[in-house]
């Protein structure tokens, strides 16, 4: 069976974050963020613990294709332990990633990198950014109060 | 009915998609159009382009001649009374969003009942939701039996004499279910409620009589009948046409227009400000004169045949789930499923990699979804153009996507 084209999109990395959820649950007491994707249904409970402008925990929860939980999965990996400008920066290289455009090698994508091939399958890049919208949101609310 | 040679009247579908001869299998949300609809189009534009109902030149009547006939066509094509009940739109939503504004604000008090279905399109549910919240009206949904159809005694206990308006699909968009509407109707009336039928994914299918069904409304829209987008028909008994206030006000409407007051025009004008969608309904005129040439009986037989095929194709497959009615014969061609253990997306874009194009999501019937437990579906839906190789295609694209998925992890 020839694929080849749906190997760049669905990589081993991904299959195993969508099968294997890293931080998957809900950090009771924390900044709480829901975000719907309202065309296809997906939704995303981010929850993220911030101290003294550093992600110290957070967990995902949720519902949605293999796209979007595996990119919430490894989103919440990432920036566990980063500031809250850092976190914002690795969403910006992850948005232009994502739709296929130069982005900064300043920073170490690690297992998102993955997730690059979806660029390819422009009807898929909402499901890949629904969490980091998700944690773009929570930041902005978060540190307007 | 020659699929084949139907088939070859629609351009689009003669294309290949990411390698694969295209098998469009997503009618339900739009059907594709056979050239004689886009000739026709394309000769109003180049030939008789005009606005209508004003102007005495040449190309102004052409085009009022084409306009008002394809009026004359929808009448005919629902069997309805007389064209003063033939109202455009831009689509069913509008059509069913008048009815909500001009009719039942205006008729539905504190304390009254609407009844609708779970089943319901987003378009014939929030409407109502919002007539509910502004008039204090209580909104209340039929329930469903397990196999998601409605059975006859529970709308005979949801409708009460409190209940001022029924609304309800013809043909579900998810589930494929074809509902008794004529006898849904006849609950209604006895009850002295007005019954609203959702036809969008009716009217494609099924031979439909405004008289025989005798409902109050009925909207469909022309782009999933083979027509163009943007043009959509409400039909309505005249008698309460007549006491409906337009909604848009403007050019066309009008009677006379003095500084502080205005009359409307007559039936079925005063529903149609401004500029009308004069290519749109010429389209959807052409698109009734091509449907009708095949005739709606053969449309529905062949669908069913489909279904019918789909259905025994499919429940061989293993960790299929399909909802709705087992039995094909309650079926429109819509067929809405899941495979275990494949979020419905990536079901999707693995099909699409073969060239086979279903929709996956909540198709506009969250209501619906929550009913079914399940955050979204995958969907096949057939029209006159598919045949029994496009469901083999569709099966095979099916197994494959089970083999990826457990080959991958």
């Amino acid at each position: 069976m020839s694929f080849n084209n749906l190997d760049s999109l669905y990589r081993s990395v991904i299959m195993d974050h969508y099968k294997n959820p890293r931080n998957k649950g809900v950090l009771e007491g924390s900044l709480t963020v829901n975000m719907n994707n309202p065309t296809c249904g997906d939704r995303i409970l981010l929850t993220m613990q911030v101290e003294d402008g550093v992600v110290v925990d957070t967990k995902f929860d949720g519902e949605g294709c293999s796209i979007s939980m595996s990119s919430a999965s490894m989103m919440t990996q990432a920036i566990k332990g980063k500031s809250v400008d850092e976190a914002l920066e690795l969403s910006k290289t992850f948005s232009d990633m994502i739709q296929g455009k130069d982005y900064s090698d300043d920073m170490d994508l690690g297992d998102i990198e993955a997730l690059q091939g979806v660029n390819k399958f422009p009807a898929r890049i909402k499901c890949a950014t629904l969490a980091w919208k998700a944690m773009e949101k929570g930041m902005k609310e978060g540190l307007d109060s | 009915m020659d699929s084949k040679q139907i088939r070859s009247y629609f351009p689009i579908l003669d294309q290949e998609v990411n390698g694969h001869p295209l098998v469009y299998l997503d009618s339900a949300a739009t059907s594709q159009k056979p050239i004689q609809v886009i000739e026709t189009l394309e000769s109003y534009y180049k030939e008789y382009n005009s606005n209508v109902h004003r102007g005495v030149h040449t190309l102004g009547t052409k085009a009022t001649d084409a306009y008002e006939g394809a009026r004359e066509k929808v009448r005919k094509f629902i069997s309805a009374n007389s064209i003063e009940e033939i109202v455009f739109t831009r689509g069913t939503t509008t059509a069913l969003n008048t009815v909500a504004q001009s009719y039942a604000m205006e008729q539905v008090k504190e304390g009254d009942e609407i009844v609708i279905s779970p089943m319901e399109h987003h378009s014939n549910i929030i409407p109502w939701q919002q007539v509910a919240k502004k008039t204090g009206a209580t909104l209340k949904y039929l329930p469903l039996q397990e196999d998601g159809t409605i059975s006859l005694a529970d709308v005979e206990k949801t409708v009460t004499s409190q209940t001022k308006l029924v609304a309800v699909t013809y043909v579900s968009n998810v589930l494929g279910v074809i509902n008794p509407i004529k006898e849904i109707a006849a609950i209604a009336h006895k009850n002295a409620a007005v019954m609203v039928v959702d036809a969008a994914q009716g009217a494609p299918h099924i031979k439909i009589d405004v008289q025989d069904l005798d409902c109050d409304f009925l909207a469909f829209s022309g782009h999933k009948m083979c027509g163009p987008t943007g043009i959509g028909v409400l039909y309505g008994k005249k008698h309460l046409l007549e006491n409906m206030e337009p909604i848009e006000f403007g050019g066309e409407m009008i009677d006379f227009v003095g500084l502080y007051e205005s009359t409307w025009k007559e039936l079925p004008w005063k529903f149609e400000a401004g500029t009308p969608i004069i290519a749109g309904a010429i389209g959807l005129g052409a698109a009734i004169d091509f449907l009708e040439e095949i005739g709606l009986d053969n449309i529905t037989e062949h669908e069913h045949k489909l279904a019918a095929y789909a259905m025994e194709k499919m429940s061989t497959v293993k960790g299929l789930s399909i909802y709705g009615p087992k039995d094909a014969k309650n079926r429109a061609g819509v067929i809405t499923f899941n495979i275990e253990d494949v979020h419905p997306h990536d079901v999707a874009t693995v099909l699409d990699a073969e060239g086979i194009a279903v929709r996956a999501g909540h198709h506009c019937a969250q209501p619906l979804m929550k009913w079914l437990n399940v955050s979204a579906t995958a969907r096949a839906s057939f029209y006159l153009y598919n045949s029994e190789e496009d469901i083999d295609k569709l099966v095979s694209g099916i197994v494959k996507t089970k083999e990826y998925f457990s080959d991958v992890f």
